[in-house]
Protein backbone atom coordinates (compact mmCIF):
# COMPACT_ATOMS: atom_id res chain seq x y z
CA UNK A 1 0.00 0.00 0.00
CA UNK A 2 2.90 2.35 0.78
CA UNK A 3 6.30 1.94 -0.86
CA UNK A 4 9.15 4.36 -0.20
CA UNK A 5 12.61 3.95 -1.69
CA UNK A 6 15.75 5.99 -0.97
CA UNK A 7 13.74 9.00 0.21
CA UNK A 8 15.76 12.14 0.84
CA UNK A 9 14.31 15.40 2.16
CA UNK A 10 16.36 18.55 2.51
CA UNK A 11 15.40 21.95 3.86
CA UNK A 12 18.13 24.22 2.50
CA UNK A 13 21.44 22.73 3.63
CA UNK A 14 19.85 20.59 6.34
CA UNK A 15 19.11 16.99 5.38
CA UNK A 16 16.21 15.56 7.40
CA UNK A 17 15.60 12.21 5.67
CA UNK A 18 18.69 10.37 4.41
CA UNK A 19 17.74 7.67 1.93
CA UNK A 20 14.82 6.22 3.88
CA UNK A 21 13.28 2.88 2.77
CA UNK A 22 9.83 1.98 4.08
CA UNK A 23 6.93 -0.21 3.00
CA UNK A 24 3.51 -1.03 4.42
CA UNK A 25 1.22 -3.86 3.35
CA UNK A 26 -2.57 -3.30 3.04
CA UNK A 27 -4.28 -3.57 6.44
CA UNK A 28 -1.09 -3.16 8.48
CA UNK A 29 -0.93 -0.79 11.49
CA UNK A 30 2.61 0.56 11.66
CA UNK A 31 3.84 2.61 14.62
CA UNK A 32 6.67 4.92 13.60
CA UNK A 33 8.74 5.64 16.69
CA UNK A 34 11.78 7.78 17.24
CA UNK A 35 13.27 10.67 19.18
CA UNK A 36 12.37 14.32 18.57
CA UNK A 37 13.95 15.65 15.38
CA UNK A 38 14.29 12.19 13.81
CA UNK A 39 12.16 13.23 10.83
CA UNK A 40 8.85 11.47 11.67
CA UNK A 41 6.61 14.45 11.00
CA UNK A 42 8.55 15.40 7.84
CA UNK A 43 8.16 11.83 6.57
CA UNK A 44 4.43 11.78 7.32
CA UNK A 45 3.97 15.15 5.61
CA UNK A 46 5.61 13.74 2.48
CA UNK A 47 3.28 10.71 2.56
CA UNK A 48 0.37 13.12 3.08
CA UNK A 49 1.40 15.10 -0.07
CA UNK A 50 1.93 18.23 2.06
CA UNK A 51 5.66 18.29 1.33
CA UNK A 52 7.66 17.32 -1.75
CA UNK A 53 10.43 14.73 -1.55
CA UNK A 54 13.87 16.08 -2.57
CA UNK A 55 14.93 12.68 -3.97
CA UNK A 56 13.64 9.12 -4.02
CA UNK A 57 10.46 7.27 -5.00
CA UNK A 58 7.21 7.38 -3.01
CA UNK A 59 4.17 5.29 -3.97
CA UNK A 60 0.92 5.41 -2.00
CA UNK A 61 -1.96 3.11 -2.99
CA UNK A 62 -0.48 2.57 -6.42
CA UNK A 63 0.01 6.26 -7.16
CA UNK A 64 3.33 8.03 -7.54
CA UNK A 65 4.18 11.12 -5.50
CA UNK A 66 4.34 14.03 -6.14
CA UNK A 67 2.98 13.64 -9.69
CA UNK A 68 -0.31 11.94 -8.75
CA UNK A 69 -0.84 13.81 -5.48
CA UNK A 70 -4.55 14.55 -6.05
CA UNK A 71 -5.35 10.83 -6.51
CA UNK A 72 -3.35 9.98 -3.39
CA UNK A 73 -5.15 12.67 -1.36
CA UNK A 74 -8.52 11.12 -2.24
CA UNK A 75 -7.37 7.91 -0.54
CA UNK A 76 -5.71 9.46 2.51
CA UNK A 77 -7.01 10.43 5.92
CA UNK A 78 -4.63 12.52 8.02
CA UNK A 79 -4.82 13.32 11.72
CA UNK A 80 -2.16 15.49 13.34
CA UNK A 81 -1.83 16.95 16.82
CA UNK A 82 -3.80 19.94 15.51
CA UNK A 83 -7.48 19.17 14.87
CA UNK A 84 -7.74 21.03 11.49
CA UNK A 85 -11.27 22.09 12.49
CA UNK A 86 -12.91 25.51 12.37
CA UNK A 87 -13.79 26.73 15.90
CA UNK A 88 -16.70 28.91 14.73
CA UNK A 89 -18.47 26.06 12.93
CA UNK A 90 -20.45 23.25 14.54
CA UNK A 91 -19.30 19.63 14.44
CA UNK A 92 -21.65 18.77 11.58
CA UNK A 93 -20.80 21.95 9.66
CA UNK A 94 -17.12 21.05 9.84
CA UNK A 95 -17.80 17.53 8.59
CA UNK A 96 -20.13 18.83 5.86
CA UNK A 97 -17.46 21.27 4.68
CA UNK A 98 -14.78 18.57 4.44
CA UNK A 99 -17.31 16.19 2.87
CA UNK A 100 -17.96 18.77 0.15
CA UNK A 101 -14.23 19.26 -0.40
CA UNK A 102 -13.96 15.49 -1.00
CA UNK A 103 -17.12 15.40 -3.12
CA UNK A 104 -18.76 12.58 -1.14
CA UNK A 105 -22.35 11.48 -1.79
CA UNK A 106 -25.05 10.73 0.86
CA UNK A 107 -23.64 13.54 2.95
CA UNK A 108 -26.12 13.66 5.86
CA UNK A 109 -26.10 9.88 6.25
CA UNK A 110 -22.29 9.82 6.27
CA UNK A 111 -22.05 12.69 8.79
CA UNK A 112 -24.36 10.83 11.20
CA UNK A 113 -22.39 7.62 10.71
CA UNK A 114 -19.07 9.36 11.44
CA UNK A 115 -20.41 11.26 14.47
CA UNK A 116 -21.73 7.99 15.90
CA UNK A 117 -18.36 6.34 15.30
CA UNK A 118 -16.49 9.02 17.27
CA UNK A 119 -19.21 9.25 19.95
CA UNK A 120 -20.20 12.86 19.30
CA UNK A 121 -23.71 12.39 17.87
CA UNK A 122 -25.31 14.37 20.73
CA UNK A 123 -22.88 17.30 20.22
CA UNK A 124 -23.40 17.63 16.46
CA UNK A 125 -24.93 21.13 16.68
CA UNK A 126 -22.32 22.49 19.10
CA UNK A 127 -19.53 24.85 18.07
CA UNK A 128 -16.04 23.34 18.04
CA UNK A 129 -14.72 26.09 20.31
CA UNK A 130 -16.90 24.65 23.10
CA UNK A 131 -15.33 21.18 22.71
CA UNK A 132 -12.63 19.81 25.00
CA UNK A 133 -9.25 18.87 23.47
CA UNK A 134 -10.21 15.17 23.57
CA UNK A 135 -13.52 15.78 21.80
CA UNK A 136 -11.80 17.89 19.16
CA UNK A 137 -9.29 15.12 18.53
CA UNK A 138 -12.09 12.55 18.17
CA UNK A 139 -13.88 14.80 15.71
CA UNK A 140 -10.56 15.30 13.90
CA UNK A 141 -10.54 11.54 13.31
CA UNK A 142 -14.13 11.79 12.09
CA UNK A 143 -13.03 14.52 9.69
CA UNK A 144 -10.19 12.34 8.44
CA UNK A 145 -12.45 9.31 7.76
CA UNK A 146 -15.41 11.24 6.27
CA UNK A 147 -14.43 10.11 2.74
CA UNK A 148 -13.71 6.52 3.87
CA UNK A 149 -9.97 6.54 3.09
CA UNK A 150 -7.89 3.40 2.61
CA UNK A 151 -4.78 4.81 4.26
CA UNK A 152 -4.71 6.69 7.57
CA UNK A 153 -1.76 8.74 8.81
CA UNK A 154 -1.68 9.79 12.48
CA UNK A 155 0.96 12.26 13.63
CA UNK A 156 1.22 12.26 17.44
CA UNK A 157 -2.56 11.98 17.93
CA UNK A 158 -2.26 11.76 21.73
CA UNK A 159 -0.51 15.12 22.18
CA UNK A 160 -2.24 17.17 24.89
CA UNK A 161 -4.79 14.50 25.85
CA UNK A 162 -5.44 13.35 29.41
CA UNK A 163 -5.79 9.65 30.34
CA UNK A 164 -9.57 9.46 29.79
CA UNK A 165 -9.38 11.23 26.45
CA UNK A 166 -6.46 8.98 25.40
CA UNK A 167 -8.46 5.86 26.24
CA UNK A 168 -11.42 7.10 24.22
CA UNK A 169 -9.05 7.86 21.35
CA UNK A 170 -7.68 4.29 21.62
CA UNK A 171 -11.19 2.96 20.97
CA UNK A 172 -11.68 5.23 17.96
CA UNK A 173 -8.26 4.26 16.56
CA UNK A 174 -9.08 0.58 16.99
CA UNK A 175 -12.39 0.98 15.17
CA UNK A 176 -10.65 2.89 12.36
CA UNK A 177 -8.05 0.12 11.99
CA UNK A 178 -10.65 -2.66 12.35
CA UNK A 179 -12.27 -1.55 9.09
CA UNK A 180 -9.24 -2.88 7.22
CA UNK A 181 -7.49 0.44 6.72
CA UNK A 182 -3.75 0.74 6.45
CA UNK A 183 -2.49 2.90 9.32
CA UNK A 184 0.82 4.66 9.94
CA UNK A 185 1.08 6.40 13.31
CA UNK A 186 3.92 8.37 14.88
CA UNK A 187 3.93 8.48 18.65
CA UNK A 188 6.07 8.92 21.75
CA UNK A 189 3.60 6.89 23.80
CA UNK A 190 5.23 3.46 23.56
CA UNK A 191 2.64 1.72 25.77
CA UNK A 192 -0.25 2.82 23.54
CA UNK A 193 1.66 2.08 20.34
CA UNK A 194 2.45 -1.42 21.64
CA UNK A 195 -1.24 -2.13 22.20
CA UNK A 196 -2.47 -0.81 18.87
CA UNK A 197 0.15 -1.45 16.19
CA UNK A 198 1.00 -4.66 14.35
CA UNK A 199 4.50 -3.45 13.41
CA UNK A 200 7.01 -1.06 14.94
CA UNK A 201 9.59 0.89 12.94
CA UNK A 202 12.23 3.04 14.59
CA UNK A 203 13.17 6.19 12.73
CA UNK A 204 16.41 7.78 13.85
CA UNK A 205 18.60 10.40 12.12
CA UNK A 206 16.54 10.24 8.96
CA UNK A 207 16.52 6.47 8.34
CA UNK A 208 14.62 3.42 9.62
CA UNK A 209 17.13 1.77 11.95
CA UNK A 210 15.01 -1.17 13.16
CA UNK A 211 11.72 -2.87 12.47
CA UNK A 212 9.79 -5.60 14.29
CA UNK A 213 6.32 -7.09 14.11
CA UNK A 214 4.12 -7.61 17.16
CA UNK A 215 4.86 -11.36 17.01
CA UNK A 216 8.60 -10.78 16.98
CA UNK A 217 8.28 -8.51 19.99
CA UNK A 218 6.74 -11.24 22.12
CA UNK A 219 10.23 -12.20 23.29
CA UNK A 220 11.01 -8.69 24.48
CA UNK A 221 9.06 -5.48 25.16
CA UNK A 222 8.77 -2.43 22.97
CA UNK A 223 10.74 -0.16 25.31
CA UNK A 224 13.75 -2.51 25.31
CA UNK A 225 13.51 -2.87 21.52
CA UNK A 226 13.29 0.93 21.12
CA UNK A 227 16.28 1.59 23.39
CA UNK A 228 18.35 -1.06 21.64
CA UNK A 229 17.50 0.37 18.19
CA UNK A 230 18.64 3.84 19.26
CA UNK A 231 21.89 2.50 20.74
CA UNK A 232 22.69 0.51 17.56
CA UNK B 1 -1.55 -19.47 -1.45
CA UNK B 2 1.08 -16.79 -2.15
CA UNK B 3 -0.43 -16.13 -5.57
CA UNK B 4 -3.92 -15.76 -4.00
CA UNK B 5 -2.57 -13.34 -1.44
CA UNK B 6 -0.85 -11.08 -3.96
CA UNK B 7 -3.96 -11.28 -6.18
CA UNK B 8 -6.19 -10.03 -3.33
CA UNK B 9 -3.75 -7.20 -2.52
CA UNK B 10 -3.70 -6.22 -6.19
CA UNK B 11 -7.54 -6.22 -6.23
CA UNK B 12 -7.61 -4.06 -3.09
CA UNK B 13 -5.27 -1.50 -4.64
CA UNK B 14 -7.29 -1.53 -7.88
CA UNK B 15 -10.62 -1.03 -6.04
CA UNK B 16 -8.96 1.76 -4.04
CA UNK B 17 -7.88 3.40 -7.31
CA UNK B 18 -11.45 3.28 -8.62
CA UNK B 19 -12.72 4.79 -5.37
CA UNK B 20 -10.09 7.55 -5.50
CA UNK B 21 -11.06 8.39 -9.05
CA UNK B 22 -14.74 8.61 -8.09
CA UNK B 23 -13.87 11.09 -5.29
CA UNK B 24 -13.29 14.11 -7.43
CA UNK B 25 -15.34 17.16 -6.47
CA UNK B 26 -15.89 19.76 -9.16
CA UNK B 27 -13.83 22.95 -9.12
CA UNK B 28 -16.95 25.07 -8.74
CA UNK B 29 -18.50 23.05 -5.89
CA UNK B 30 -15.27 22.96 -3.88
CA UNK B 31 -14.77 26.72 -4.35
CA UNK B 32 -18.34 27.33 -3.23
CA UNK B 33 -17.77 25.12 -0.16
CA UNK B 34 -14.82 27.30 0.93
CA UNK B 35 -16.79 30.53 0.39
CA UNK B 36 -19.79 29.24 2.35
CA UNK B 37 -17.54 27.97 5.14
CA UNK B 38 -15.84 31.39 5.44
CA UNK B 39 -19.15 33.27 5.40
CA UNK B 40 -20.78 30.95 7.98
CA UNK B 41 -17.81 31.23 10.34
CA UNK B 42 -17.61 35.01 9.92
CA UNK B 43 -21.34 35.69 10.36
CA UNK B 44 -21.15 33.75 13.61
CA UNK B 45 -18.13 35.54 15.09
CA UNK B 46 -18.00 38.87 13.16
CA UNK B 47 -14.30 39.05 14.10
CA UNK B 48 -13.03 40.04 10.69
CA UNK B 49 -15.80 42.36 9.50
CA UNK B 50 -16.05 44.19 12.83
CA UNK B 51 -12.28 44.86 12.91
CA UNK B 52 -12.31 46.14 9.32
CA UNK B 53 -15.42 48.22 9.90
CA UNK B 54 -14.32 49.87 13.14
CA UNK B 55 -10.97 50.72 11.57
CA UNK B 56 -12.60 52.19 8.43
CA UNK B 57 -15.08 54.29 10.37
CA UNK B 58 -12.33 55.63 12.63
CA UNK B 59 -10.21 56.61 9.62
CA UNK B 60 -12.99 58.52 7.88
CA UNK B 61 -14.02 60.25 11.13
CA UNK B 62 -10.40 61.31 11.79
CA UNK B 63 -10.11 62.65 8.24
CA UNK B 64 -13.46 64.41 8.71
CA UNK B 65 -12.05 66.39 11.64
CA UNK B 66 -8.64 66.88 10.07
CA UNK B 67 -9.78 68.28 6.72
CA UNK B 68 -11.08 71.70 5.89
CA UNK B 69 -14.88 72.11 5.75
CA UNK B 70 -14.60 73.59 2.27
CA UNK B 71 -16.75 71.47 -0.04
CA UNK B 72 -14.29 71.68 -2.96
CA UNK B 73 -11.37 70.47 -0.86
CA UNK B 74 -13.50 67.62 0.46
CA UNK B 75 -14.51 66.51 -3.01
CA UNK B 76 -10.94 66.59 -4.20
CA UNK B 77 -9.68 64.34 -1.39
CA UNK B 78 -12.61 61.92 -1.35
CA UNK B 79 -11.08 59.25 -3.58
CA UNK B 80 -7.76 59.41 -1.71
CA UNK B 81 -9.42 59.07 1.70
CA UNK B 82 -11.69 56.28 0.49
CA UNK B 83 -8.95 54.16 -1.08
CA UNK B 84 -6.56 54.70 1.84
CA UNK B 85 -9.34 53.44 4.12
CA UNK B 86 -10.20 50.45 1.91
CA UNK B 87 -6.55 49.47 1.45
CA UNK B 88 -5.65 49.48 5.16
CA UNK B 89 -8.92 47.87 6.25
CA UNK B 90 -8.44 45.27 3.50
CA UNK B 91 -5.02 44.39 4.91
CA UNK B 92 -6.56 43.77 8.33
CA UNK B 93 -9.15 41.44 6.75
CA UNK B 94 -6.61 39.58 4.62
CA UNK B 95 -4.36 38.95 7.61
CA UNK B 96 -7.21 37.68 9.76
CA UNK B 97 -8.71 35.52 7.01
CA UNK B 98 -5.47 33.64 6.43
CA UNK B 99 -4.42 33.40 10.07
CA UNK B 100 -7.69 31.53 10.82
CA UNK B 101 -6.53 28.88 8.35
CA UNK B 102 -2.94 28.81 9.57
CA UNK B 103 -3.27 28.97 13.37
CA UNK B 104 -5.26 25.77 13.80
CA UNK B 105 -3.64 23.94 10.91
CA UNK B 106 -6.80 24.22 8.78
CA UNK B 107 -4.67 25.18 5.77
CA UNK B 108 -3.33 21.60 5.86
CA UNK B 109 -6.93 20.38 5.94
CA UNK B 110 -7.62 22.36 2.75
CA UNK B 111 -4.39 21.19 1.11
CA UNK B 112 -5.32 17.56 1.83
CA UNK B 113 -8.52 17.77 -0.24
CA UNK B 114 -8.30 16.03 -3.64
CA UNK B 115 -8.87 19.24 -5.57
CA UNK B 116 -6.73 21.53 -7.65
CA UNK B 117 -5.04 23.92 -5.21
CA UNK B 118 -6.22 26.96 -7.13
CA UNK B 119 -9.66 26.10 -5.68
CA UNK B 120 -8.32 27.23 -2.30
CA UNK B 121 -7.04 30.45 -3.84
CA UNK B 122 -10.31 31.29 -5.58
CA UNK B 123 -12.41 30.32 -2.54
CA UNK B 124 -10.36 32.51 -0.19
CA UNK B 125 -10.06 35.39 -2.69
CA UNK B 126 -13.83 35.52 -3.28
CA UNK B 127 -14.51 35.37 0.48
CA UNK B 128 -12.04 38.21 1.05
CA UNK B 129 -13.67 40.21 -1.72
CA UNK B 130 -17.13 39.70 -0.18
CA UNK B 131 -15.86 40.89 3.23
CA UNK B 132 -14.30 43.97 1.61
CA UNK B 133 -17.51 44.76 -0.28
CA UNK B 134 -19.61 44.41 2.89
CA UNK B 135 -17.37 46.89 4.72
CA UNK B 136 -17.36 49.24 1.71
CA UNK B 137 -21.16 48.98 1.55
CA UNK B 138 -21.36 50.32 5.12
CA UNK B 139 -18.55 52.88 4.84
CA UNK B 140 -19.84 54.58 1.66
CA UNK B 141 -23.18 55.85 3.10
CA UNK B 142 -21.44 56.99 6.31
CA UNK B 143 -18.86 58.84 4.22
CA UNK B 144 -21.59 60.38 2.04
CA UNK B 145 -23.33 61.77 5.13
CA UNK B 146 -20.17 63.02 6.88
CA UNK B 147 -18.63 64.63 3.79
CA UNK B 148 -21.83 65.58 2.02
CA UNK B 149 -20.76 63.84 -1.20
CA UNK B 150 -22.98 61.57 -3.28
CA UNK B 151 -21.03 58.33 -3.79
CA UNK B 152 -23.96 56.22 -5.03
CA UNK B 153 -23.30 56.36 -8.73
CA UNK B 154 -23.08 53.23 -10.84
CA UNK B 155 -19.84 54.29 -12.53
CA UNK B 156 -18.12 54.99 -9.21
CA UNK B 157 -19.46 51.77 -7.66
CA UNK B 158 -18.11 49.91 -10.70
CA UNK B 159 -14.63 51.39 -10.14
CA UNK B 160 -14.77 50.44 -6.44
CA UNK B 161 -15.73 46.89 -7.42
CA UNK B 162 -12.88 46.60 -9.94
CA UNK B 163 -10.36 48.03 -7.47
CA UNK B 164 -11.53 45.69 -4.73
CA UNK B 165 -11.26 42.67 -7.05
CA UNK B 166 -7.65 43.53 -7.88
CA UNK B 167 -6.78 44.20 -4.26
CA UNK B 168 -8.38 40.95 -3.01
CA UNK B 169 -6.76 38.96 -5.85
CA UNK B 170 -3.21 40.03 -5.11
CA UNK B 171 -3.82 40.33 -1.35
CA UNK B 172 -5.00 36.73 -1.01
CA UNK B 173 -1.89 35.42 -2.75
CA UNK B 174 0.48 37.54 -0.67
CA UNK B 175 -1.35 36.87 2.61
CA UNK B 176 -0.95 33.13 1.93
CA UNK B 177 2.79 33.73 1.61
CA UNK B 178 3.09 35.98 4.66
CA UNK B 179 0.90 33.68 6.81
CA UNK B 180 3.73 31.15 6.75
CA UNK B 181 6.08 33.56 8.52
CA UNK B 182 6.20 34.66 12.16
CA UNK B 183 5.98 38.35 11.26
CA UNK B 184 2.91 38.08 9.03
CA UNK B 185 1.11 41.20 10.39
CA UNK B 186 4.14 43.34 9.51
CA UNK B 187 5.13 41.50 6.37
CA UNK B 188 1.79 41.60 4.54
CA UNK B 189 1.52 45.40 4.11
CA UNK B 190 5.23 45.59 3.18
CA UNK B 191 4.70 43.01 0.43
CA UNK B 192 1.21 44.05 -0.60
CA UNK B 193 1.34 47.83 -1.02
CA UNK B 194 4.14 47.98 -3.63
CA UNK B 195 2.54 45.15 -5.65
CA UNK B 196 -0.99 46.56 -5.37
CA UNK B 197 0.17 50.09 -6.21
CA UNK B 198 -1.00 49.94 -9.86
CA UNK B 199 -4.50 48.88 -8.72
CA UNK B 200 -4.67 51.58 -6.06
CA UNK B 201 -3.35 54.34 -8.36
CA UNK B 202 -5.73 53.40 -11.17
CA UNK B 203 -8.64 53.25 -8.70
CA UNK B 204 -7.83 56.66 -7.19
CA UNK B 205 -7.39 58.21 -10.63
CA UNK B 206 -10.67 56.80 -11.97
CA UNK B 207 -12.64 57.68 -8.80
CA UNK B 208 -11.18 61.19 -8.74
CA UNK B 209 -12.15 61.80 -12.34
CA UNK B 210 -15.70 60.56 -11.84
CA UNK B 211 -16.19 62.60 -8.65
CA UNK B 212 -14.85 65.72 -10.40
CA UNK B 213 -17.62 65.30 -12.97
CA UNK B 214 -15.42 64.10 -15.81
CA UNK B 215 -17.00 62.29 -18.73
CA UNK B 216 -16.83 58.48 -18.65
CA UNK B 217 -14.59 58.44 -21.73
CA UNK B 218 -12.06 60.63 -19.91
CA UNK B 219 -11.58 58.04 -17.15
CA UNK B 220 -11.56 55.11 -19.53
CA UNK B 221 -7.76 54.79 -19.40
CA UNK B 222 -7.50 54.13 -15.63
CA UNK B 223 -10.57 51.86 -15.82
CA UNK B 224 -8.99 49.86 -18.64
CA UNK B 225 -5.79 49.67 -16.61
CA UNK B 226 -7.79 48.35 -13.64
CA UNK B 227 -9.38 45.63 -15.77
CA UNK B 228 -6.00 44.61 -17.21
CA UNK B 229 -4.39 44.53 -13.75
CA UNK B 230 -7.28 42.46 -12.37
CA UNK B 231 -6.91 39.90 -15.15
CA UNK B 232 -3.10 39.76 -14.84
CA UNK B 233 -3.14 39.42 -11.04
CA UNK B 234 -5.76 36.67 -11.09
CA UNK B 235 -3.87 34.79 -13.82
CA UNK B 236 -0.54 35.04 -12.00
CA UNK B 237 -2.09 33.96 -8.69
CA UNK B 238 -3.76 31.00 -10.43
CA UNK B 239 -0.38 29.91 -11.83
CA UNK B 240 1.80 30.36 -8.77
CA UNK B 241 -0.51 29.47 -5.86
CA UNK B 242 0.54 25.82 -5.94
CA UNK B 243 4.19 26.83 -5.40
CA UNK B 244 3.29 29.31 -2.67
CA UNK B 245 1.57 26.71 -0.48
CA UNK B 246 4.12 23.98 -1.11
CA UNK B 247 6.89 23.11 1.37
Amino acid sequence: MIEVKKLVKRFGLKTILRGLDFSVEPGEFVALLGPNGAGKTTFLRILATLSRPSLGAVMVAGYQLPNQAAQVRAKLGVVSHMPLLYPDLTAEENLRFYGRMYGIGNMEERITEVLEMVGLENRRKDLIRTFSRGMQQRLAIGRAVIHDPEVMLFDEPYTGLDQDASEMLDEVLRSVAAEGRTVVMTSHDLARAEELATRFDILSRGVITASATQKELKKTNLLAFYKQALVD
Amino acid sequence: MMANNSESKKKKVESGKRKAESLHPSFFKATLAIIQKDLSAEFRSFELISAMLVFSLLVIIIFNFALELDIKVRQSVTSGVLWTTFAFAGTLGLNRSMSVEKDRGCMDGLLLAPVDRSVIYFGKAISNLIFMLIVEGIVLPVYSVLYNVNLFRFDLLGVILLGSIGYAAVGTLLSTMSAQTRTREVLLPILLFPVAMPVLLASVKASNGLLAGADFTEVLTPINLLIVYDVIFIAIAFMVFDFVVEE
